[in-house]
């Protein structure tokens, strides 16, 4: 059997469907919204404010903090318990170290962003998302940055390299690799790879080759979401 | 948030409000959102102004309560997200989030809402158990009558989920075409007084300024189901029955936006 035929119909390369909108959340100090097939992120950036415990205060840099959350009935099997989980701290500090690259810590000593990412649907591609959404939210809210961030998960079913998986293909009964990949735009560096499944280097390296293309994508989306919000007629 | 309390007290005597509504004007605009999330059972989402409210409806099969076997139940919860505004913190419900929770959920609780039998499926052993879940994203104000607004819109959109016969396992990627049993549908509206004079639909800042408030929670037929009365100051019996007055006729008002949103 070989994966010849995506389960949605889609290219290998193609994208799901995607919406940006920088600047949903009019009590924040910058924000976006970003859809990506079923998969819908809200985030909301507060600060530079100021940094509680005191003994986090860093005098020649500030610090940024994600917060990663699925809603309670965003899961596609039961409701999901609110507060945290291990899942949900765990993709909050890849986050950080995928976003952290770009954000000139330097401008904000002494005081704290906050990154607060929420769902109310998802399939699949959450953290991904969950950047691509943050980068948005950052930039509408004025942090200095050096650059964007996007972020997809390319998959590899049964010997396919596929962009942008979603939850059917992740449940093939084959072999299925999920490679979720942040990378920044001017540079092509990667501030996020993470990798479950089983994979060649050579399939790996495709991938990744694959992820530079989509996350292109991704930023010009970006780009005009926020520059939709900043145009005045 | 800087807050005007002179201001807004001084102007409500004089009938004003700082953002130049009158005093039992609504924010817009009012919009209501159904089937916002594919994967809750039933989902709204609420705009009254600038204030964004989401409800989301998870279903489940659980053995129903020893003193009463033959219902199902429900459950509402209330997160204020640290995403919709600087005052909130992460971590467990604060009373704020507690007390609309309850508020709302007594709405509909006490009205018999839901018919609670027909939710059984078998006496003692499984029921249909309804989670309401309502979250924030943006708090500008007057979450008492979105979450009222947006969990009668999600149970409304709300569809069971199909169960497998054989091995009675709920399969949530499939929904079935049979709504939840609604009896009745209750909202709730929310008077606030300020510096003598009642108002609805309170902005954030009016909302750190106010005096006493009132939420009455009524249905079609205006029937009061749940009231809950906050804040440090009395209310006279006649000023009760000018609450109760505005309410009721402010409940009509958002029923009549709900069923045009929705479609009925």
């Amino acid at each position: 059997m070989v994966y010849t035929e995506r389960v949605d119909g889609r290219k290998f390369d193609e994208l799901r469907h995607m919406e940006a909108k920088a600047g949903v959340i009019p009590n924040a100090n910058g924000a976006a919204y970003f859809k990506m097939g079923n998969t819908v992120a809200y985030a909301a950036v507060y600060g530079p404010r100021e940094l509680f415990p005191r003994f986090l205060q860093d005098p020649k840099k500030g610090l940024l903090r994600c917060h990663y959350n699925m809603l309670p009935f965003s899961g596609s099997g039961e409701r999901i318990r609110p507060g945290g989980n291990r899942r949900a701290q765990e993709i909050s500090m890849v986050m950080n170290a995928a976003l952290n690259p770009v954000v000139d810590l330097s401008a904000f000593p002494n005081a704290v962003v906050d990154i607060y990412v929420e769902f109310p649907q998802t399939d699949a591609g959450t953290r991904c998302a969950a950047i691509c959404a943050a980068s948005i939210a950052l930039a509408d809210a004025g942090i200095p940055m050096r650059d964007m961030v996007a972020a997809v998960a390319i998959g590899q079913v049964d010997g396919t390299v596929v962009a942008d998986i979603n939850y059917n293909e992740e449940a093939y009964p084959a072999i299925v690799s999920d490679i979720p990949v942040a990378m920044m735009h001017n540079t092509k560096e990667v501030t996020l790879l993470q990798m479950d499944g089983e994979i060649s280097k050579k399939d790996l390296m495709k991938a990744l080759e694959m992820a530079k293309i989509a996350t292109e994508k991704i930023y010009a989306l970006q780009k005009k979401a926020l520059k939709e919000k900043f145009t005045y007629e | 948030m800087i807050i005007n309390k002179e201001a807004i007290t001084q102007l409500a005597k004089a009938n004003k409000r700082l953002d130049g509504r009158g005093l039992l004007d609504y924010r817009e605009p009012i919009r209501i959102e159904t089937n916002i999330s594919w994967t809750a059972e039933g989902s709204a989402k609420v705009q009254i102004g600038e204030t964004v409210v989401l409800a989301g409806v998870k279903m489940s099969i659980d053995k129903p309560y020893n003193d009463t076997p033959d219902e199902g139940g429900i459950t509402v919860n209330v997160e204020l997200l640290p995403l919709s505004s600087p005052d909130y913190e992460s971590g467990p419900p604060g009373p704020k989030a507690i007390e609309l929770a309850r508020v709302t959920d007594r709405g509909i609780r006490e009205a018999k809402a839901i018919d609670m039998k027909k939710l059984c499926i078998k006496p003692g052993e499984k029921a249909w158990f309804v989670c309401i879940d309502i979250i924030t994203i943006n708090d500008a104000g007057n979450l008492f009558d979105a979450a009222s607004l947006a969990s009668l819109a999600a149970l409304k959109a709300a569809k069971f989920p199909v169960v497998d016969p054989k091995t009675g396992a709920i399969d949530y990627h499939t929904k079935t075409e049979e709504k939840l049993p609604l009896l009745k549908e209750p909202l709730a509206v929310t008077v606030y007084k300020i510096n003598g004079c009642f108002l609805v639909d309170p902005t954030s800042e009016e909302e750190s300024s106010y005096d006493a408030r009132l939420s009455v929670a009524s249905d079609d037929n205006g029937i009061i189901s749940a009231l809950q009365k906050g804040g440090n100051t009395p209310l006279s019996t006649e000023e009760i029955s000018k609450v109760l007055d505005i309410a009721l006729d402010k409940a009509k008002f958002l029923r009549k936006i709900l069923n045009k949103e929705l479609g009925f």
